[in-house]
């Protein structure tokens, strides 16, 4: 069952396209990881997933519905990027004031529990240090015993701790038959929660697929090498010099090295070793770029075309 | 119904957290009631009774004009205010919300002018005309707080908390809210009868005490309340338009 649904959105912000066609479907008990810089578009979708906005074409579905009706959110848990509760409201009301909207309400004290916030009921919010906010935010979006829950970078901001705890509560969620969409700038979150990852870059898709499989498509491989002076190379699509070294990301690194071979280039140090998937993400995100643009049309490492 | 209620009840929590906040607009009315009112014309139990509605008038234009053009405004650049849209239910209780707890805020600020005017001058009211008075504070309160809502859907928080305070003592003054009924210096007196604040007035003033309202008044007070509900109404869509379309 589809929980959440994106067909060919795009949206405007007057001359800005923030999304560009984006095709999105989240099925029931999936933990989606959204993946992408910042200004890639993660929170533009969230934003018209969750009904804050109307995409300029295209349509978005929430359970079936138009998520501006009130009645498609009723099933959904909402942090977005910025959710700053009035500063005067103790935490405890706030908790109440967002359980009021709920028929079903998770109990105030069971739900500071589960994020850490038990001590902090009477404190106001103004007072709470930056990551109890946040913590706040997130927990604000489970209040209503939720089927889907839509975090827009939950854990920025928060220490390894405080992160660690919001990771083991969505974990809690999902286990339990909570569906998940998760956007993050944090690649390591992504790996750490999510099952699927779509990535976004410019406002597209990028990759829609497993974590490992999304690592595979790309078959990033970093090449790092000593050398003064190289000739054009196949299927690079990044290049560093860090302390003498050259640090090449390519999608071909067998192509790449007979390349250097072959041109007679004088090198010494030689190293080939697999990417982060940090390194496959920003190789997706530029590669999107000069994908028709000369490079030789050869096959990634993991023997699946490059382009996306 | 029930969930406007839990929005009131929670933005007048977090105005009151704030004491200075309430304390704010009732502070110039009732300051007012001490060096103009109180011994100039306390002792004249009919001036001292027109007095005090004129200084409730001006209260309940500061109070809606303030905490609707200034709250709203800053509402407006908080991300709790686009965060509350994503509950289930529309924009409608939050709405409704504001403006009850807007009421509630308008009558607690006309406390310290009514106790002033109770304990240290010769004002007096029946019990009836008291109750009178109280709808009439409702019903006075409808243009300014739609002019309030203008002025906190059009502007940013620092323009509209300049407004504010550039609008509310020429309304007060030009709207002959300041002198005795027919007392004003001329020039206001020929204008007041076009401003909202003297119609507002009259209708405080009638309310109180035998005061027969001037047409044109009357006339001009539709008149603005229709010219600032539509000029409320395009501003909150144009926010919606840009904020949340």
């Amino acid at each position: 069952m589809t929980l959440a649904r994106a067909e060919q959105a795009s949206r405007r912000y007057g001359d800005v396209l923030a999304l560009d066609r984006v095709d999105l479907e989240v099925r029931a008990g999936e933990l989606v990881g959204l993946l992408g810089p910042n200004g890639a578009g993660k929170s533009t979708l969230m934003k018209l997933l969750v009904g804050l906005r109307r995409p300029s074409s295209g349509r978005v579905e929430l359970f079936g519905g138009d998520p501006r009706d009130a009645a498609s959110r009723r099933h959904i848990g909402v942090t977005m990027q910025e959710t700053g509760p009035p500063s005067t409201l103790r935490v405890g009301e706030v908790v109440d004031f967002v359980s009021a909207h709920y028929p079903d309400p998770v109990p105030r004290a069971e739900l500071l529990d589960r994020f850490g916030l038990a001590d902090l009921a009477r404190r106001q919010t103004g007072g709470l240090s930056g990551g109890q906010r946040r913590r706040l935010a997130v927990a604000l979006a489970f209040v209503g015993r939720p089927r889907l829950v839509l975090l827009d970078e939950p854990t920025t901001g928060l220490d390894v701790a405080a992160r660690h705890t919001l990771w083991d509560a969505i974990r809690a969620f999902h286990d339990d038959g909570g569906t998940v969409l998760l956007s993050s700038h944090y690649l390591e979150e992504v790996e750490a929660l999510a099952h699927r990852v779509v990535v976004i870059g410019q406002g597209r898709v990028l990759a829609d697929d497993t974590v490992d499989a999304v690592r595979g498509i790309v078959g990033v491989r970093r090449v790092s090498l000593v050398a003064d002076d190289l000739p054009d190379l196949p299927g690079v699509v990044r290049t560093e010099r860090v302390d003498g070294r050259l640090h090449l990301l390519t999608t071909d690194a067998d192509e790449l090295v007979r390349a250097l071979v072959t041109a007679r280039t004088p090198f010494t140090d030689l190293e080939v070793r697999p990417t982060s998937l940090e390194e496959a993400f920003l190789a997706i995100t530029s590669a999107d770029v000069p994908a028709d643009t000369g490079r030789p049309t050869t096959a990634a490492a993991g023997g699946r075309p490059t382009t996306v | 119904m029930q969930l406007a209620l839990v929005h009131a009840r929670y933005q007048l929590l977090e105005i009151i957290r704030i004491p200075v906040a309430v304390f704010g607009s009732a502070f110039f009315p009732a300051a007012s009631m001490i060096f103009f009112v109180v011994p100039f014309a306390g002792d004249d139990p009919v001036g001292a009774t027109y007095a005090t509605a004129s200084m409730v008038t001006f209260s309940v234009m500061s109070a809606n004009i303030f905490q609707y053009g200034v709250g709203v405004a800053e509402d407006r650049d908080q991300p709790w205010n686009p965060y509350t849209r994503t509950l289930p239910t529309g924009p409608a209780p939050r709405f409704a919300g504001r403006v009850l707890a807007g009421l509630a805020l308008t009558y607690l600020s006309l406390i310290p002018v009514v106790v002033i005017g109770a304990t240290l001058t010769a004002a007096q009211v029946t019990p009836a005309a008291f109750l009178l008075a109280l709808c009439t504070v409702a019903v006075i309160s409808v243009p300014f707080t739609l002019m309030g809502l203008a002025i906190g859907y059009l502007l940013p928080s620092k323009a509209a908390i300049v407004v504010a305070q550039l609008i509310f003592l020429p309304l007060a003054f030009g709207g002959g809210l300041l002198s005795a009924p027919g007392d004003a210096p001329g020039f206001i007196e020929t204008i007041a009868p076009y401003l909202p604040t003297r119609g507002a007035a009259e209708l405080m003033w009638a309310a109180v005490a035998d005061y027969d309202v001037e047409p044109m008044a009357m006339i001009m007070l539709g008149v603005w309340v229709v010219l600032l509900a539509a000029l409320a109404g395009w501003a909150y869509r144009r926010d919606e338009g840009r904020r949340f379309s």
